[in-house]
């Protein structure tokens, strides 16, 4: 069961600062949330970056959920 | 990740392989090539900050003798608004088109209008002349509070913003709006015994990289075209010069030159689009090279800002609430970094409750670029500067307010994750501990404390490791080396391999021998670039232990890798890799190790600075005394390079604080596009710049790595601005702290 | 327009180039002799990356005319080492890792010689001072200034000052 945790923008759209979800790839837990949350569209959610237990990942599409992770989802960031 | 790890290369100040072309001239930067048959573009641009082009005639410069093309926005195949992914994050095609050549409408002052080619520069020059445009001026907005207002000059009648929670109906200048929160806010501030907030402005101010942007290009309508420019990123000049013109990525070969600085103002395109369609319509190579005050008015400087910071604590110092309202001047086109200065803006510190406000706002400037650690210095600042000020209030230390609230490990970010293991409380008694921290100060001297927060990037890379048959190898990577990462990657890669340094030949490949590689930037290169560089570098020690078990016909699971030598743990033998890579070509050909990856798990960096200037109450002049400038590397791969990148963020930050600022006139012209009146810091102006590294290891990657580039210029604008107040009795919340702001401020102070 | 014929002498060098009335030293040297180690960062004087000797004297080439060149001798960042055999002061500019993009660093060589030839024992602020018309965007002077100080004191035989 891993917890996914909202930022106040996405908050917006579930209602709640955070979810358990029972998921073990990124893939999964997307499909989850996105069902449970109609207002979270899959194609933005899947812009964003994450953070699976502090580790910042861009491009997390393959990426597995552990059984206790924390999740965040925040916005790409870029640098100079 | 192996903390007791003993390392035999990483952590030697070794020389840098590209040293000597350096140090002799020879090393090719932007403006070093020519071709050829080779012709000269030039640029015409606009001198008014906002107005509509009525009329564009280039019939006249087209007759000129020696000119062979012009070029203008429809010269672009046909563009349209998308968000592609190129160099500093998310861009619109559109308007990248209509920043590089003006769709009918100027924006600034600068702002390119159309292009000639010709025989010579002068020629070019003379043509410029001829181009008859006549403008209507339109009203122009040059400061971020006048553009948010509801009856300003409008820039887009397209731009609508975003982030709001209804879709507005009317356009507005304000491009996003974002926010951040946590916990209870108001309870947060009823619970505090001492509140304050101010507002602060900062001004617009330049990279000012010392190479001015170059090019040289040569487009072939059958063949594949080439670009050849400074620039932080090859691969993304590529993508976006590709897309701009609808060319295959296969069709166009971008070569890095050397680059002459760049701190994120190399990360986006301004001359190749434009010199391709030169070459293009001109069957000509032609070399494109902006001069100084091109690159001043025309380029991309960092952000102006207006942000205002509430923050409360307890008598004992405990922040109970900290908010921010941050409005950010993108330019001319939407993007400034409000994003990344909302997420770091109270980074450093662990509190339960906290809200942030952001605001992209644009203005008759030219687009913002990436500034190294885009957004945070400007927010940071005011954040640290309020909480000096609450230090004052207290009584407390500031450097032991910030220990008392300190972020580490398992700090609940507003930006996201809990923090893993981070060095600031590390930076924070390293300064405290130092002799610097302990001198005494004079009259007229005063001491500032700040801490800077920046959250570095990992992002895609890719290297090649290429043995060569007499054991020695040349690494290829593809991040254009900025300030000595070629040293870094050499070390890494003598490290993982265990040979010597001097046998590994770092290049920076073009965009044809590698696959992609992001742009240089984000203080990525070492962790992510060096990341790929210990996965070839893994392949290729795999590969030589295949060998030498084929040799010896065992499995390569029998065979150890020590010291650089494959050893036969089932029997006798020992093979060095000279002799394995002299033998390749009867054990299979011969050995390339590869790494493509994409690096996550970038690690937070955090840095402490202490300045302290001393301030001439006759004519406000300001000297720094002393500086010192402590930041958390995780590891420091070449440490000279490291103290160098702290010791020249803190320089560009001191400039930030002191000198520099974009001054127009009242019409929206920029008065001082020059180094004379742009004033960056000279050897003259500076003491040495004491550099502490503190290392506590980065838990994602191999040997700790964070990435030291864009950190160090985030706490010198507080750590200054508060010497300054404290030396000479002012209230600081406007920056440059220039002689006559200062002195005008002691005439009139209150403190 | 009619070309300028120059003779001139570069590096120890005897040249001839043909140039245009109107342009620099700079230009001279980069488009018409190829020697590209001397970089434009400003054509106005205020960066030093250009920085030459003219005769001796240290100048911006950008400040130069190239018909001023005539009958000159001019020295370049090309001229400073001894074929593949480095200079001091770009040995020590390697070993205090004095550069990092490493666009002035010509110009700050070309500089510290013409600095170290004047006065062979420079106190830190004389240094600084010296070289205050070289900007340097990467480094904040440093390790720059720890390198000539450096050079100097091995160029005077490594005795102390």
């Amino acid at each position: 069961m891993a917890t996914v945790i909202f930022s106040s923008e996405l908050q917006r759209l579930t209602g709640e600062e955070k979810t358990i979800v029972d998921a073990g790839t990124y893939r999964e837990l997307v499909d989850k949330i996105t069902t449970r949350y109609k207002d979270l569209e899959r194609d933005e959610i899947m812009k964003m970056a994450v953070a699976i237990d502090g580790e910042i990942i861009h491009d997390p599409l393959l990426e597995s959920v552990g059984d206790n992770s924390e999740v965040h989802f925040l916005y790409r960031i870029s640098g100079g | 990740m192996s903390e007791a790890r003993e390392y035999k290369y990483i952590g030697q100040r070794s020389i840098r392989p590209d040293g000597f072309d350096k140090v002799t001239g020879r090393a090719n930067y932007g403006a070093d090539l020519s071709l050829p048959g080779m012709i000269w573009g030039k640029v015409l641009r606009s001198p008014h900050a906002h107005a509509k082009i009525t009329k564009l005639d280039v019939s006249r410069a087209e007759q000129h003798p020696g000119v062979m093309a012009i070029a203008t926005y429809k010269d672009f195949p046909a563009v349209s608004s998308e968000a592609f992914e190129a160099g500093e994050g998310a861009t619109d095609l559109l308007d990248l088109a209509r920043n590089i050549l003006a769709d009918g409408k100027v924006l600034y002052d600068g702002h390119a209008i159309c292009a000639i080619a010709a025989l010579t520069e002068a020629i070019a020059d003379e043509a410029l002349s001829l181009i008859d445009v006549e403008y209507e001026i339109l009203p122009h907005v040059m400061d971020v509070r006048d553009a948010m207002k509801e009856d300003a000059p409008l820039l887009h009648d397209d731009l609508f913003t975003q982030g709001l929670p209804e879709q507005p109906d009317k356009p507005s200048n304000i491009a996003a709006r974002m926010e951040l929160k946590k916990g209870d806010i108001d309870q947060g501030f009823a619970d505090a015994d001492v509140i304050v907030e101010r507002e602060f402005y900062t001004p617009t101010i330049h990279q000012g990289y010392i190479e001015p942007h170059a090019c040289t290009v040569r487009y072939e309508e059958k063949g594949t075209s080439m670009v050849w420019c400074c620039t932080q990123g090859h691969f993304d000049v590529r993508a976006s010069t590709a897309k701009l013109l609808k060319m295959d990525l296969s069709k166009l070969k971008v070569v890095a030159s050397e680059i002459g600085g760049g701190f994120g103002g190399k990360t986006t395109v301004y001359l190749e689009p434009v010199s391709l369609i030169l070459s293009r319509k001109s069957g000509r190579p032609v070399k494109m090279v902006m001069d100084r005050e091109e690159v001043f008015r025309a380029s991309g400087p960092g952000s102006a800002t207006r942000n205002w910071v509430k923050i409360g604590a307890k008598k004992d110092g405990t922040f109970t609430a900290m908010q921010a309202r941050l409005c950010y001047e993108a330019g001319a086109f939407k993007g400034s970094p409000m994003g990344p200065g909302c997420m770091t803006v109270f980074t450093p510190y662990d509190i339960e409750n906290a809200y942030v406000e952001g605001f992209d706002v644009v203005v008759n400037k030219p687009k913002v670029a990436a500034y190294r650690a885009p957004g945070a210095p400007q927010a940071e600042f005011a954040a640290e500067m309020v909480i000096n000020e609450i230090a004052r209030e207290l009584g407390i230390d500031p450097i032991d307010i910030r220990l008392k609230n300190a972020a580490r490990e398992g700090t609940q970010t507003l930006y996201g994750p809990k923090l893993k293991a981070v060095g600031l409380i590390e930076c924070l008694e390293a300064c405290k501990n130092s002799d610097h921290y302990k001198a005494a100060l004079k009259d007229n001297q005063g001491r500032g404390v700040a801490a800077g927060f920046w959250f570095n990037i990992g992002g895609q890379s890719s290297v090649t490791i290429n043995m060569n048959p007499d054991g020695t190898a040349t690494l290829v990577e593809g991040s254009p080396d900025i300030g000595g990462s070629r040293a870094s990657m050499q070390l890494m890669a003598a490290e993982e391999l265990q040979i010597p340094a001097d046998k590994i030949t770092p290049i920076v490949a073009d965009t044809e021998v590698l696959a992609y590689n992001g742009t240089t930037g984000g203080s990525r290169t070492t962790f992510a670039t060096g990341m790929a560089v210990i996965e070839a570098a893994q392949d290729v020690i795999r590969q030589m232990k295949e060998r030498a078990a084929a040799v010896w016909n065992v499995t390569a699971e029998q065979v150890d890798w020590v010291d650089g030598t494959a050893v036969n743990t089932a029997g006798e033998g020992r093979l060095t890799a000279v002799e394995i890579c002299a033998g390749a070509d009867r054990t299979g050909g011969q050995i390339t190790g590869r790494g493509n990856i994409n690096a996550r798990g970038a690690g937070p960096s955090f840095a402490v600075h202490i300045a302290d200037i001393e301030v001439d109450r006759d004519t406000g002049r300001t000297r720094v005394i002393r500086y010192t400038a402590c930041q958390d590397a995780g590891k420091a791969i070449h440490p000279s390079y490291v103290e160098g990148q702290y010791q020249g963020g803190a320089v560009q930050g001191i400039g930030w604080a002191l000198n520099e600022e974009y001054i127009y006139s009242k019409d929206g012209i920029l008065e001082n596009p020059g180094f004379l009146d742009y004033r960056i810091p000279l050897a003259s102006d500076l003491p040495m710049i004491d550099a502490l590294i503190v290392e506590v290891p980065n838990a994602f990657h191999p040997f700790g790595v964070r990435g030291v580039g864009e950190t160090g210029i985030v706490p010198p604008l507080a750590a200054v601005g508060t010497a300054v107040a404290n030396a000479a009795g002012i209230t600081v919340t406007e920056l440059p702290l220039s002689p006559p702001r200062v002195l005008k401020a002691m005439q009139s102070s209150s403190r | 327009m009619s070309r300028t014929h120059v003779t001139t002498t570069v590096n120890g060098d005897a040249l001839e180039f043909l140039c245009e009335p109107h342009e620099t030293l700079l230009d001279a040297l980069r488009n018409h002799l190829n020697m590209t180690g001397t970089k434009e960062g400003c054509g106005s004087g205020d960066c030093g990356a250009c920085s030459v000797t003219l005769d001796d004297r240290l100048v911006c080439s950008c400040l130069v005319l190239a018909a001023e060149a005539e009958g000159k001798s001019i020295g370049t960042i090309e001229g400073v080492s001894n074929k593949d055999e480095l200079h001091v002061i770009q040995q020590k500019f390697l070993e205090h890792a004095a550069l990092q993009c490493g666009i002035c660093t010509p110009g700050l060589i070309v500089s510290t010689r013409a600095l170290l030839q004047e006065n062979p024992n420079p106190t830190e602020e004389e240094t600084r001072y010296y070289l205050a018309g070289n900007l340097c965007r990467c480094t904040g002077y440093d390790k720059i200034i720890r390198a000539v100080m450096d050079a100097a004191e091995t160029m005077r035989g490594g005795g102390a000052a």
